[in-house]
C-alpha cells in the first residue's frame, strides 16, 4: 500500500521531448516507474525514449491505458495542459510547471472538479511511492521504502526530511510534494486524510510554509478524526518579514493567520509535533513510532 | 509587482474606470503647470499634491496636500520632492520621493453630499476564486473597520467558471445605500474594475477612497495596483512599469542574474537551493544565535558561475559576518557545486567573513572532501544540526 500512486500506475509526460521532459522522464524512467509515453501536439507516432509520443492525452489514454500524467509544458500552456489531462481521463496529474498564472488556475482548478480526478501541484517536486514510483524530480535515491509519508509544499526541503526520516530508521511510504502556489490542486488536509486512511503508513511528516491557511485547516482536521497517527510539523519562514514573497508565489504574510508562529500555535493544539528546527524533524519522528 | 497610484489609474482608465484625473510631475516647475492644466481641463480650482512612492498611509506622513493654487501646488510639490517619507508601511529611514501626481479635486460641492466608500478586488486563496470586498466605511483602514465593525464589510465571491454577474453588480450598489444615477455608475465602475482586474493578472487592486462625488459620479480617488508576477508574460506594456526605483538596489541586481534574493536586516548571509528550504536555513540561522541576513535561493543549477554570482550579492551587504550556503543536492551534485563553491572563493580572492557550506544529498562526501582539501578557510558540514552548531561557533 502506499498512496495515489504504485508500480501499476501508467504514467505519461506532457511536453514529453522538451528538455525538461526529457531529462526528468529518463530519470523516472531509470527508478522504475511504468512511463508509457507521452504527449506533445503534433509529435504523435513518433518515439522518444523508446516510448509512444502522442497528440493528445485522449489518445494517450485510449492507446496506452496512460492514468497518471505529469506536465512539463510551460506556465502559458500548463494550465491548459491540466484540464486536458482532466477531460481525457487521467486520475492523478503531476503539474511541476512554476509560474502559472493565478487567473489561469483558478479557471483550471474550477473545471477539474467536474472529473474524477486529482491534481497534485503546480509548482512542486511531485509524488514518490518509494521503490515503486516517482512521479516527479526529486532525487530518487533518498526516499528509502518504509512507513512515513510526507506532505510538503516545498522541494528541496522534502527532499531534506526524507533524508532525515531514512537516517532515522524509518523510510518513506509516499511523499506528496503539493507545491508553493496560491491556487494547487490536493491540499495538505487531503494529503493527510489519505495517509491516515494508509494502513502501510504509520507517522506524517507535514511541512508548510507561510502563507494561506492550508495547515491550519490540516490541523483542525487531524484533531476532528482523533490524532490516529503522530504527525511532525514543521513551518519554514519564522524569520520572515511581513508583505515580502519568499520565492514562492504563495509564500507571503498578508495578515496575522498566516505567519508561521500563528501556524505552529494551532497546529500544536490540535496535537501535532511542532519542530521550530527543521533540523529535529527525523529525531522526532523516531521518538514517537 | 506594484505599481504607482498614478500607474494604476492609467489601467484602470484604459478600461472605463473614472478616476480622479492627474498628472505627474517629477519637479516644482512641473507641479506648477499640471496645476494649471488641471484648472484648464477640468475646471479643477484646487488640486491635490500626492507623493509618488510604494507605500500607504502617505498621508500620515504628510505626503498629500491640498493646495488652493498653482503657487501652493509648487510649495507643497518642493517639500514633498526628495522628502524621506515615512509611513506606517515604510522602513523607519521612509522611502525617497521622486514624483508627484497632480490630481484634480474631486470633492468640489454640489447638489448631495460627497460620499467615500472602499472596493478592492483580490484572489481569495481559502475559496480559491476571485472577491470583492466593499464597504460603505471608506477613506479608512479597512483592517481597521472588518476587525471593529464586521458587518459594515462586504464579500461577494466571483464564480471562476461563469465570472462576474449582473445581480451582482446590483446586489453591490444595493448594499452600498446607492440609487439613481449614482447606483447605475456603480454597477459599472465594478464591472470595469473586474474587467481590469482579470485582464491584466492582477493580485490587488484597491480603491479607497472610492468616491459618489457631488453630482453622483462614482471616482476612484486613490488606487492601489499589485500584478501577478507570474501573468506578467503576457503584460508587457505593464511590465515596463516596473520601477526600479521603489527597489532594493541589491534585488534589482539580484534579479538581472536570475537569483531569487529578498534584502533582510540580519548579519548571516545565505546562499539555498529551494524556495522553502531557504526559509528554513534563515530559521536556523536565527534558532543558532545569529539573524538572517537575506532570503536567497539559487535554483536548480547551483554551478560556479551562480555561486559566484550569489557570493558578491551577498556580499554587498556589509552587515554580513558570515555566509551559509546550503544546498541539497538531488539533480544537482554535490562535488559539482563543492567545486563551484571553491572557484567562486578564489575568483572573488579573500572573502571576509567565515563561510559555512554544508552539502548533503547527491555525492555529499566528495563535496565535502573537496571542500576540506581546497585549503580555504571555509567550515564544511553535512547535517543540517552541524551547520546549525557552526553559526553558533563562528558567531562566537
Amino acid at each position: 500500500m502506499s498512496i495515489l500512486v504504485n508500480k501499476n500506475s501508467k504514467v505519461i509526460v506532457q511536453g514529453f521531448t522538451g528538455n525538461e521532459g526529457t531529462f526528468h522522464a529518463e530519470q523516472m524512467i531509470a527508478y522504475g516507474t511504468n512511463v508509457v509515453g507521452g504527449v506533445v501536439p503534433g509529435k504523435g507516432g513518433q518515439q522518444h525514449l523508446g516510448r509512444p509520443v502522442f497528440n493528445t492525452v485522449a489518445d494517450a489514454v485510449r492507446e496506452a491505458g496512460a492514468d497518471v500524467s505529469i506536465i512539463f509544458v510551460p506556465p502559458a500552456f500548463a494550465a491548459d495542459a491540466i484540464m486536458e489531462a482532466a477531460q481525457s481521463g487521467i486520475k492523478v496529474i503531476v503539474c511541476i510547471t512554476e509560474g502559472i498564472p493565478v487567473q489561469d488556475m483558478l479557471k483550471a482548478k474550477d473545471y477539474i472538479q467536474r472529473f474524477d480526478c486529482r491534481l497534485i501541484g503546480p509548482n512542486c517536486p511531485g509524488i514518490i511511492t518509494a521503490d515503486e514510483a516517482k512521479i516527479g524530480i526529486m532525487p530518487g535515491f533518498v526516499f528509502k521504502k518504509g512507513k512515513i509519508g510526507i506532505v510538503s509544499k516545498s522541494g528541496t526541503l522534502t527532499y531534506e526530511a526524507a533524508d532525515q526520516v531514512v537516517k532515522a530508521g524509518l523510510g518513506i511510504s509516499t511523499a506528496i510534494g503539493i507545491g508553493g502556489d496560491p491556487i494547487i490542486g490536493t491540499t495538505t488536509r487531503e494529503a493527510v486524510e489519505m495517509f491516515m486512511n494508509d494502513p502501510e503508513t504509520k507517522g506524517i511528516v507535514m511541512i508548510g510554509e507561510i502563507g494561506g491557511s492550508l495547515e491550519a485547516e490540516a490541523a483542525n482536521w487531524i484533531k476532528a478524526n482523533g490524532n490516529k497517527k503522530p504527525v511532525v510539523g514543521f513551518i519554514a519562514g519564522q524569520t520572515a518579514p511581513k508583505g515580502r514573497k519568499m520565492g514562492h508565489a504563495g509564500a507571503i504574510i498578508g495578515g496575522a493567520d498566516d505567519t508561521a508562529e500563528a501556524k505552529m500555535k494551532i497546529m500544536s493544539e490540535c496535537g501535532i509535533h511542532v519542530v521550530s528546527s527543521p533540523a529535529e524533524i527525523g529525531d522526532t519522528m523516531r521518538k514517537l513510532v | 509587482m506594484d505599481l504607482h497610484e498614478y500607474q494604476g489609474k492609467e489601467l484602470l482608465k484604459s478600461f472605463g474606470v473614472r478616476i480622479q484625473e492627474g498628472i505627474v510631475a517629477h519637479t516644482p516647475e512641473e507641479a506648477y503647470h499640471a496645476a494649471i492644466e488641471l484648472k484648464e481641463k477640468y475646471n479643477s480650482g484646487w488640486c491635490v499634491v500626492k507623493a509618488q512612492v510604494h507605500a500607504g498611509g502617505r498621508g500620515k506622513g504628510g505626503g498629500v496636500k491640498l493646495a488652493k493654487s498653482p503657487d501652493e501646488a509648487k510649495m507643497h510639490a518642493s517639500n514633498i520632492i526628495g522628502m524621506h517619507l515615512i509611513t506606517p508601511q515604510t522602513s523607519a529611514e521612509g522611502k525617497l520621493v521622486r514624483k508627484v501626481l497632480i490630481a484634480q479635486d474631486v470633492y468640489y460641492p454640489g447638489e448631495t453630499e460627497t460620499k467615500e466608500f472602499y472596493v478592492s478586488v483580490l484572489t481569495d486563496r481559502g475559496r480559491q476564486c476571485n472577491v470583492i470586498i466593499y464597504s460603505t466605511e471608506g477613506g479608512m483602514n479597512i483592517e481597521e473597520v472588518a476587525e471593529k465593525t464586521p458587518h459594515l464589510v462586504h464579500k461577494e465571491m466571483i464564480d471562476p467558471a461563469y465570472g462576474l454577474r449582473a445581480f451582482q453588480l446590483n446586489k453591490i450598489a444595493f448594499n452600498l445605500g446607492l440609487s439613481g444615477t449614482a447606483f447605475k455608475e456603480m454597477r459599472s465602475f465594478i464591472s470595469n474594475i473586474y474587467n481590469a482586474f482579470v485582464s491584466s493578472d492582477a493580485s490587488l487592486i484597491e480603491i479607497n477612497p472610492c468616491l459618489k462625488s457631488s453630482d453622483n459620479l462614482i471616482i476612484a480617488a486613490d488606487t492601489k495596483v499589485s500584478l501577478d508576477d507570474n501573468g506578467l508574460f503576457r503584460h508587457a506594456d505593464l511590465e515596463a512599469m516596473r520601477d526600479t526605483d521603489e527597489e532594493d538596489p541589491i534585488e534589482v541586481e539580484a534579479k538581472e542574474h536570475d537569483l531569487n534574493y529578498v534584502k533582510l536586516d540580519g548579519n548571516v548571509g545565505c546562499m539555498v537551493n529551494g524556495a522553502g528550504l531557504a526559509m528554513a536555513t534563515m530559521d536556523i540561522i536565527k534558532l543558532s544565535g545569529g539573524d538572517p541576513a537575506n532570503f536567497l535561493d539559487v535554483g536548480g543549477t547551483a554551478d560556479a558561475n551562480r555561486v559566484e554570482k550569489a557570493f558578491r550579492i551577498i556580499l554587498k551587504d556589509p552587515n554580513v559576518k558570515a555566509i551559509l550556503i546550503n544546498i541539497f543536492g538531488g539533480i544537482v551534485r554535490c562535488d559539482r557545486v563543492a567545486q563551484g563553491v571553491v572557484d567562486a572563493y578564489k575568483s572573488i580572492g579573500d572573502i571576509p567573513v567565515p563561510i559555512i557550506v554544508r552539502l548533503q544529498g547527491t555525492n555529499a562526501d566528495e563535496g565535502k572532501k573537496i571542500i576540506d582539501e581546497s585549503g580555504l578557510k571555509v567550515h564544511s558540514a553535512i547535517l543540517l544540526k552541524e551547520a546549525a552548531d557552526l553559526i553558533s561557533k563562528v558567531l562566537k
